[in-house]
């Protein structure tokens, strides 16, 4: 544990000095305040804006951390050669894999955490400006507690992606397994339509070729309630506790094959 | 026992994308390489030394035969505990300084911080780098990080040390503080598994060489007694004139002046050097240094399989 401590630590801190985070947390934070420009163009409308825009940035720009990051940590370093001192010093290569993840993990907290913090700033902004009659016509307030569900959604939902990069990164370039990544974010949000296509097309190979797709692939849309917090619908503590146990399966499967591929590959 | 022992260690690597087939990078090597001692392990390009390297800490798994460190399997984490080891032209995240990647990896041998502090300052000392220790990684030269490559190799006080080319891409100050390092190693008795496709490294630093050609052991033994063929002599002489030079019949290979008045002077291998030292110490000259020239690890290697394979086919 203690190893894996220590690598989690040092994977935490070289994303914290990467330039990653120094890029995309800045871009989201701008596409939350442009989310408040563009909500004022709209009547009425400008806390669902902000709200809708500001989860989708906090989602889009935890994506491609976890996957630059989740690729760059072990195929980078592969790639790289670094990882050949790690690995000659008193570490299993599981346990590399573990301290990454966790390395990972706590970077994606901190990302999502600071972006959660921007966005209950900029819309306690927006609800201090406006006036009170223009406030009872929202739905919901518009610092509204339920917006951390959708925060720890997201971050469940990344960390599902970070355990997905590293086991691409496990076995094939670092290009290679980013794109991989990215695949199975994109078909996992479209699970569901994989396994109703046979009612669009009829049955046949297609058909049947994305029924087994859609119990291969992670189903990745229920970690998305980005609607349902926007439009007052109820997220349910029992649909977060499901959902989080389905997340954390499929980063255990994602980590269990990462760990049982890098064990026993060849570093060339 | 062997500090470290390869026991008809075979790896194949498969290449190829459809139809993949296997390549030999070493066939059946085994070598016993004694507590205490420095062995050379020598071979040009491609002949399988890095490989051997990277089966010893499993950043490889043999094909076939085995590998035992300190009579442990080689990926025994305990074992590695007691064993360092420098990758060739090691590279190391960028984003840390040669000090904090020290500390790393001292606390993953388990030492406490301050301890792990200690060593890496003392470390980085010893390779020449104390005062570079806090410019991060991706600032530092190829030379640094061979140097902060050879600490790291160093942190554990460890029984046996693998080096993969540590002299390579250091400058002559690098090569000189990592020559007196490893010289110290030697002094105090640990095993070191020196990797080089320079002999000159090999002759200053081995108490033993072993070589390595096309995957399979050629030779084994001290470097006298191989069987090196000397090619001529290298004679550096100070104080010589252009007559004296002129005067040695037949004329000499080549000969080269510096700037400083010395002269080297090449002979071949049929020119016994004794009779011309005579000659010009007699005309005031003074002699600096006489080295045998021998035959290149290359041409070594090439005699040696050739004979080896033509030996094969007589027999067959």
């Amino acid at each position: 544990m203690r190893v894996i401590t220590q690598l989690a630590w040092h994977a935490f801190r070289d994303a914290a000095r990467g330039r990653v985070l120094y890029v995309l947390v800045p871009f989201a934070v701008l596409l939350i305040g442009a989310a408040w420009l563009s909500g004022q163009l709209t009547a009425g409308q400008e806390v669902k804006i902000v709200k809708d825009l500001g989860l989708t940035a906090a989602a889009l720009c935890g994506l491609f951390t976890a996957v630059v990051l989740g690729v760059g940590l072990l195929a980078g370093e592969v790639e790289r050669r670094s990882v050949y001192t790690l690995l000659a010093k008193p570490v299993r290569r599981h346990e590399v894999v573990l301290g990454k993840y966790a390395g990972l993990v706590l970077a994606l907290v901190v990302n999502v955490g600071v972006l959660a913090i921007v966005l209950y700033g900029v819309l306690a902004f927006v609800a201090a400006t406006e006036s009170a009659e223009a406030r009872r016509g929202w739905e919901t307030p518009a610092v509204d507690p339920a917006l951390l569900k959708a925060c720890f959604l997201i971050l469940v939902q990344l960390m599902v992606v970070a355990a997905a990069a590293l086991f691409f990164a496990t076995f094939s370039s670092p290009a290679l397994a980013a794109a991989m990544t990215l695949g199975l974010y994109v078909a996992g949000h479209f699970n569901a339509d994989l396994q109703t296509l046979e009612e669009i097309v009829g049955p046949g190979l297609t058909a049947s070729l994305a029924t087994g797709l859609s119990f291969v692939l992670p189903n990745l849309a229920p970690f998305n309630v980005t609607a349902e917090v926007v439009h007052a619908q109820p997220v349910p503590p029992g649909y977060v506790a499901l959902t989080t146990a389905t997340g954390l399966v499929y980063a255990a499967l994602f980590l269990g094959g990462a760990m049982l591929v890098f064990s026993r590959r060849d570093l060339t | 026992m062997a500090a470290v022992r390869l026991l008809a260690l075979t790896k194949d690597f498969d290449i190829g994308f459809w139809r993949r087939r296997p390549v030999a990078a070493l066939q059946g090597v085994t070598l016993d390489v004694a507590p205490g001692e420095v062995l050379g392990y020598l071979g040009p390009n491609g002949a399988g030394k890095t490989t051997t390297m990277k089966l010893l800490v499993q950043l490889l798994f043999p094909t076939s035969g085995s590998v035992e460190v300190l009579g442990r399997p080689a990926g025994d984490v305990a074992v590695r505990r007691r064993v360092g080891f420098l990758p060739e032209a090691p590279a190391f995240g960028d984003n840390l300084s040669a000090e904090e990647l020290l500390i790393h990896y001292g606390r993953l041998f388990g030492f406490a911080a301050p301890d792990a502090r200690r060593r890496a300052a003392r470390l980085l000392d010893r390779v020449g780098l104390d005062a570079e220790r806090r410019r991060p990684l991706r600032r530092c030269s190829r030379g640094m990080r061979q140097r902060v490559g050879v600490a790291q190799a160093l942190l554990n006080d460890p029984e046996v040390v693998l080096l993969d080319e540590p002299l390579a891409g250091l400058d002559a100050l690098g090569r000189r503080a990592v020559r007196s390092l490893l010289l110290s190693l030697r002094e105090e008795g640990r095993t070191v598994l020196l990797s080089s496709h320079i002999l000159s490294d090999a002759e200053a630093l081995c108490s033993r060489i072993a070589i390595l050609a096309r995957g399979r052991l050629a030779a084994a033994g001290r470097l006298a007694d191989l069987g090196l063929e000397v090619r001529g002599w290298e004679l550096v002489v100070a104080g010589v004139t252009p007559a004296q030079v002129a005067a040695i019949e037949p004329a000499p290979e080549r000969v080269t002046r510096a700037d400083d008045g010395r002269c080297v002077i090449a002979l071949p291998r049929s020119r016994p050097p004794e009779p011309i030292l005579a000659e010009l110490i007699r005309g005031g000259a003074r002699i600096l240094a006489l080295a045998p020239q021998h035959e290149t690890l290359e041409e070594f290697f090439v005699r040696t399989v050739a004979g080896r394979e033509a030996e094969r086919e007589a027999a067959g």
